[in-house]
C-alpha cells in the first residue's frame, strides 16, 4: 500500500478540516482513513456497498452491520471487515467515528466524524423525498446534526420532486396486473441491488407468479438473511408459459435487448429510475413505461436533509454540484464542492441504470 | 383538455404503431366534433402562434416555484424543452389532488380535473384570447390555469401556449385512424386533409365532420358542398426516393433512359400553385399557405388558366441559374417585402408537374401524360418550365450530372414516363427517383459541444467543428496547438490554429452520440453555460451541399446543411482539412456553366 497522496496546498491551513478531498478519495487525516475511496488504501470506511462507492483491494474495511452481507456479496467473502451498529462508537487516533442509517439501500450509512468537538458528516448517497416517504427495504436516513455536511447532489435540481411513493407502486402494479390480464409479461427494470428490492417489498403478489434475474436473486439471499421481507420469487427457467403470461420479471436494465429475454419475447416492458422523470431519458430508453422511483433524495429532500443537519458548510459532491453550491450560497451558507469519483457522472445513462 | 392530456401522453409513452391508432381512435370515438378537429389539427402537426411570450412564462414559473433566472436556466438544460421544464418546477397543484400524475401516468382519472372545459373551448375560450393581453394579465391567467390541472395538464398546456407542439405520431397515423374512425380510405383523409393544419384557419366542427365525411362525398376544394374546405385545397404531394450506386447497373435495375423523365432535382422550396376562379394559392410542402409571401409568384401565374394546378419549386433565379438557397432564406419568415428585397431576391415558381388542369385530377394520367398538358399550361406564361435533360445512356447522364454544382441543381430527378402520380412517400419505389450528386465533405476537428433537446437533451450532440488555417507540417506540430488549447492559452497571431466553420447535429446513431459524449465528458477543458469546449481528439467527416463565402463567419465561410457522415477513427488530428481546400470547393462550385 502506498501512503495516501495529498493535493497540493494541503497542510496546515486546511488542517482544520476534517475531511479533504485527496486523488485517492475523501481522507481524514486526523484519523488517518478513507471513505468509499475508489483507488486501494489501507483502511476504508464505506457508506455502501454499491460499486462506484465500495471498491475491491483495500487493506481493511469498516462498514455497518447491515451492509456485511451485501459487501461480501459484492466484494467477496475474504476481505477484511469490521461491522458496527448503528451510532456505535469507534476511536481512531483519537477521532470518533460512528455510523447513521442513510436510507439509501441495506446497509447504507452516513459517516459520523468528531474531533475536539467539531463534527463533519459524510452523508454517502441518501434517500429522503420531499413527499416524507422512507425506503422500506432499510433503516430510514437520520439527520445528524453536524458542522459541515458533505452531501451527495445526483438529483439536486429542482425539477427533481418524487411523487408519493405509494402512488408509483400503484402504477407498477396496475401496469403488472393489467399486462396480466392481457396474457403478456411485465418485464421491470431496475438496478439489481437496492431498487430491485424496494420494488419486490412493494409489489402485489397476487397478481402473478414473480421471476428475478439472478444479478438480483443475489442481492435478494443477502436482504433476505438481513431480514427484509421480500415475496416469495423464482427464477426464469422454472416457471411454464402459462405462468409466464402473467408473470413480473425484475431483472437489471442490462437485460434489455439481450439473450436473456428470448423465452419472453412479448414482454411489456419498463424501467423504474428517478432519471424517468424527464421525458426525453424516458423516450431514450425505448421501454413501453418509465416509473419515476428513486433511492437518492429528491430535491426538496436535499435541502430538508441539508437543514436537518443544522450544518454551516456544506460540501457538495457527485451530481450537480455547481448547481447546488451556488443554491446553498444563496441561502447564506458556506458551501463548496469536492471532486469525486462517484456516480460515474450522474447526468450519464450508465448512471441512469443505477 | 383532460381526456386529450391523456392521449397525447398515451401516445407519447408507446413505441407501437398499433398502440398509438388505438388510442387515436378511441379518443376520436368519443370526443365532440369540436374538441375532436383541434385534436386532429394538432396531431396533424398544426401549431397555432405562440400566444404568450416565453419570457411571461419563464418568469411566471420562477415566482411560483420560488426560484431564480439562474436555476430555470440549468433546469431547463437539463431537461430540454421548455414546456416540460415548467410542468416541473411548478408547485403540486391543490386543485388537482395529490395525484397529480407524471406526464406518463396512465391511469390518472378523469376526476382529477376539477375542470371539464373540453380541448375547444380551452383553446377558443382561454389560450387564443391570451395573446395581445398585457404581460402581467397573461401571468395571471396563466397561473390560474396551471392551477387547474396535473403535471401531464400543465405539460400540455404549456406546449399549446408555446406554440411548439409535436406529438410522436406520423400525419400518416392520424390519417389512418381517422379513417378507421369514418370508415373511410386514409388515402381520402389526406386528401381532405391538406392544408387542413394551415395556422389561419381555426378548426371547427364542420371542417372536421368534412374530413370524415362518407367514402362518395366530393373531395376536391372548388367544390362548395364541403362547408369550410377552403377552394385553394392543394393536393398530397408526391415525393421521391434516393437513388445510389454506379449508374453502369441502371439499365438492369431500372431500365433505360428512355423509359424515365428526366430533369435537375433543385434546391428550393418544394411548392403547389394552385389556380381556381381568378385567384392563386400557394402551398409548401408543409401545407402552409405562403402565397403572400410571393407575390411575383402570384404575379406569373396571371396568364395560367382556371382550374390548374402545379407542381414545382420556388427558386430565387439570379443569371438564369438557381441562386443557392441561401438567398431563398432571405425570403423564408420575412413578413414584409420590401420592393428593394423583391427586386434583390426575385423568385420564380419553376413548374414540373401538373395534378389538376380545367379543373380535372391530371393525377391518374402517366407522366408523360401530364408533361404534355403542362407544356400547353404553362406556354405563354410567366410560369417557368422545368427543363427535360436528355441523354442517351446512364453513363453520359451521369457525366451531366456532374455538372449540377455549376447549374445550382443538386442532380437529376428521374419520374417514370407510364406512371400516375402517386401519395406520399409510398412504399412502392421505383416511380420518383432522386439521383443526387455527392455531397462535399472534408474533415474536421470536434472543439465544441452542446447538449441536445427533446430526445436527446443531457447528451451532447450538437458539435461544433474546425479546420486547421493552414496545413500542419507534422503530429508534432498540431499537437503543439492541441497542447495550447489544453493550457487555456490564446493562439499567437499568424500561428497554426483550429479555426471554427460549421455545426452539425446529426448523422451519428445513438450508440455513436454515447460514445462520443464520453469522450467530450472525459476531455472537456471549460464549460460555458450549456456548450462544452474540449481539447480537441475526434475527427469527423462532414458532408455539406454548398459552401458560400461569408463575411459574417470567422472563417469566412458558410456550409449547407452540414451533417456528420462518419467520424475518423483512423485519422490523426494533423491530417484534417484545411480552411484552404474548403476554400478551394467553393472556387470548384463557382464555375460558369
Amino acid at each position: 500500500m502506498r501512503p495516501p497522496s495529498l493535493p497540493p496546498g494541503h497542510g496546515a491551513d486546511r488542517s482544520e478540516d476534517l475531511v479533504v478531498a485527496t486523488p485517492d478519495g475523501l481522507y481524514c487525516r486526523a484519523g488517518d482513513f478513507y471513505i468509499d475511496p475508489w483507488r486501494p488504501v489501507p483502511a476504508a470506511i464505506i457508506t455502501h456497498a454499491h460499486a462506484d462507492h465500495a471498491r475491491v483491494g483495500h487493506g481493511a474495511y469498516l462498514a455497518s452491520h447491515d451492509s456485511a452481507g451485501v459487501l461480501r456479496t459484492r466484494l467477496g467473502a475474504d476481505i477484511a471487515l469490521e461491522t458496527r451498529g448503528w451510532g456505535e462508537v469507534t476511536q481512531r487516533n483519537g477521532v470518533r467515528v460512528s455510523l447513521h442509517p442513510a436510507g439509501h439501500v441495506l446497509g447504507s450509512a452516513q459517516v459520523r466524524i468528531e474531533q475536539s468537538g467539531r463534527v463533519w458528516v459524510v452523508s454517502g448517497d441518501y434517500f429522503v423525498s420531499g413527499a416524507g416517504d422512507t425506503n422500506a427495504t432499510c433503516a430510514p436516513f437520520e439527520p445528524v446534526r453536524c458542522d459541515c455536511f458533505i452531501t451527495e447532489s445526483t438529483f439536486g435540481l429542482p425539477i427533481y420532486r418524487w411523487l408519493p411513493q405509494q402512488a408509483v407502486f400503484d402504477d407498477i402494479n396496475a401496469w403488472w396486473q393489467a399486462n396480466a390480464e392481457a396474457g403478456r409479461a411485465s418485464l421491470l427494470m431496475g438496478y439489481s441491488f437496492g431498487k430491485a428490492q424496494r420494488m419486490l417489498a412493494a409489489v402485489d403478489p397476487a397478481i402473478g407468479p414473480i421471476v428475478v434475474h439472478g444479478a438480483v436473486e443475489n442481492l435478494n439471499t443477502a436482504y433476505r438473511a438481513a431480514g427484509v421481507a421480500l415475496p416469495d420469487t423464482v427464477r426464469l427457467p422454472e416457471l411454464d408459459a402459462p405462468g409466464l403470461k402473467r408473470a413480473l420479471i425484475v431483472a437489471p436494465p442490462s437485460v434489455q435487448g439481450s439473450a436473456w429475454l428470448e423465452r419472453v419475447p412479448h414482454a411489456s416492458d419498463a424501467f423504474a429510475s428517478g432519471w424517468m422523470q424527464l421525458r426525453g431519458t424516458r423516450r431514450r430508453r425505448g421501454v413501453d413505461r418509465g416509473f419515476v422511483l428513486s433511492d437518492h433524495a429528491d430535491w426538496p429532500g436535499l435541502q430538508a436533509a441539508i437543514r436537518a443537519t443544522q450544518a454551516e458548510r456544506v460540501i457538495v459532491t457527485h451530481g450537480y454540484e455547481a448547481t447546488m453550491v451556488r443554491w446553498l450560497q444563496d441561502q447564506g451558507l458556506q458551501a463548496g464542492a469536492f471532486a469525486t469519483e462517484y456516480g460515474d457522472d450522474a447526468l450519464d445513462d450508465a448512471a441512469a441504470a443505477a | 383538455m383532460q381526456a386529450f392530456a391523456d392521449l397525447y401522453a398515451a401516445i407519447d409513452a408507446s413505441t407501437s404503431t398499433q398502440d398509438k391508432v388505438a388510442a387515436m381512435r378511441a379518443y376520436f370515438g368519443q370526443a365532440s366534433a369540436r374538441d375532436a378537429a383541434w385534436a386532429a389539427y394538432f396531431l396533424a402537426g398544426g401549431k397555432p402562434r405562440q400566444t404568450v411570450p416565453t419570457a411571461v412564462l419563464r418568469a411566471q414559473a420562477c415566482r411560483m416555484a420560488g426560484i431564480d433566472d439562474w436555476l430555470f436556466d440549468e433546469c431547463y438544460q437539463a431537461v430540454g424543452d421548455l414546456a416540460e421544464t415548467i410542468a416541473l418546477l411548478l408547485p403540486p397543484s391543490v386543485a388537482a389532488g395529490a395525484g397529480a400524475g407524471a406526464p406518463h401516468d396512465g391511469d390518472a382519472d378523469a376526476d382529477a380535473d376539477p375542470d371539464a372545459l373540453g380541448l375547444a373551448d380551452w383553446i377558443e375560450t382561454r389560450l387564443l384570447p391570451l395573446r395581445g393581453q398585457p404581460p402581467a394579465e397573461q401571468a395571471e391567467r396563466v397561473a390560474a390555469y396551471w392551477a387547474m390541472l396535473d403535471l401531464r395538464g400543465r405539460f400540455l398546456l404549456n406546449k399549446l401556449i408555446g406554440g411548439g407542439f409535436r406529438v410522436g405520431v406520423s400525419k400518416l397515423l392520424v390519417q389512418r385512424a381517422l379513417g378507421e374512425v369514418a370508415g373511410v380510405d386514409a388515402k381520402q383523409i389526406a386528401e381532405r386533409m391538406m392544408g387542413y393544419t394551415d395556422a389561419k384557419t381555426i378548426p371547427t366542427a364542420a371542417r372536421f365532420a368534412a374530413l370524415l365525411a362518407g367514402a362518395d362525398a366530393s373531395q376536391t376544394g372548388d367544390v362548395e358542398g364541403v362547408a369550410a374546405a377552403p377552394s385553394g385545397q392543394p393536393y398530397p404531394f408526391f415525393l421521391a426516393h434516393a437513388l445510389d450506386g454506379d449508374p453502369a447497373g441502371f439499365v438492369e435495375r431500372i431500365g433505360p433512359p428512355a423509359d424515365w423523365l428526366i430533369d435537375w432535382k433543385y434546391d428550393g422550396i418544394r411548392a403547389q400553385l394552385v389556380k381556381r376562379g381568378g385567384q392563386v394559392w400557394l402551398w409548401s410542402r408543409g401545407e402552409e399557405l405562403i402565397t403572400e409571401r410571393f407575390p411575383e409568384v402570384v404575379a406569373q401565374a396571371e396568364g395560367l388558366a382556371d382550374g390548374c394546378v402545379l407542381d414545382g419549386e420556388l427558386l430565387v433565379w439570379q443569371d438564369e441559374r438557381p441562386a443557392p438557397f441561401a438567398k431563398l432564406q432571405q425570403r423564408i419568415g420575412r413578413k414584409t417585402l420590401s420592393a428593394r428585397l423583391l427586386a434583390e431576391v426575385p423568385v420564380v415558381f419553376m413548374a414540373y408537374d401538373l395534378l389538376e388542369w380545367h379543373g380535372a385530377d391530371q393525377r391518374g394520367h402517366t407522366q408523360q401524360e401530364r408533361r404534355t398538358v403542362l407544356e400547353r399550361a404553362v406556354a405563354g406564361t410567366a410560369v417557368q418550365l422545368s427543363p427535360l435533360v436528355e441523354a442517351g445512356d446512364w453513363l453520359a447522364l451521369a457525366e451531366l450530372r456532374r455538372s449540377s454544382r455549376e447549374r445550382g441543381v443538386e442532380g437529376l430527378m428521374l419520374k417514370q414516363r407510364n406512371s400516375p402520380y402517386g401519395s406520399g412517400r409510398t412504399k412502392s419505389t421505383g416511380v420518383w427517383w432522386k439521383w443526387k450528386i455527392e455531397p462535399m465533405t472534408a474533415d474536421a476537428v470536434l472543439v465544441y459541444a452542446q447538449r441536445g433537446h427533446g430526445r436527446r437533451a443531457s447528451v451532447y450532440t450538437d458539435y461544433t467543428f474546425a479546420v486547421w488555417s493552414r496545413a500542419p507540417h507534422d503530429a508534432a506540430e498540431a499537437q503543439a496547438v492541441v497542447d495550447h488549447i489544453a493550457a487555456g492559452q490564446p493562439a499567437e497571431p499568424g500561428a497554426l490554429q483550429l479555426v471554427t466553420f460549421a455545426k452539425a447535429y446529426s448523422g451519428l446513431t445513438d450508440v455513436e452520440f454515447a460514445e462520443v459524449d464520453r469522450v467530450i465528458r472525459a476531455t472537456t477543458r471549460e464549460k460555458f453555460g450549456p456548450v462544452r469546449s474540449v481539447v480537441p481528439s475526434l475527427v469527423f467527416e462532414l458532408g455539406f451541399e454548398g459552401l458560400q463565402q461569408s463575411p459574417r463567419h470567422k472563417s469566412g465561410i458558410a456550409v449547407r446543411f452540414p451533417r456528420m457522415l462518419r467520424i475518423r477513427r483512423d485519422k490523426p488530428l494533423h491530417e484534417a482539412d484545411t480552411l484552404d481546400t474548403l476554400k478551394g470547393l467553393i472556387e470548384g462550385s463557382r464555375q460558369p456553366v
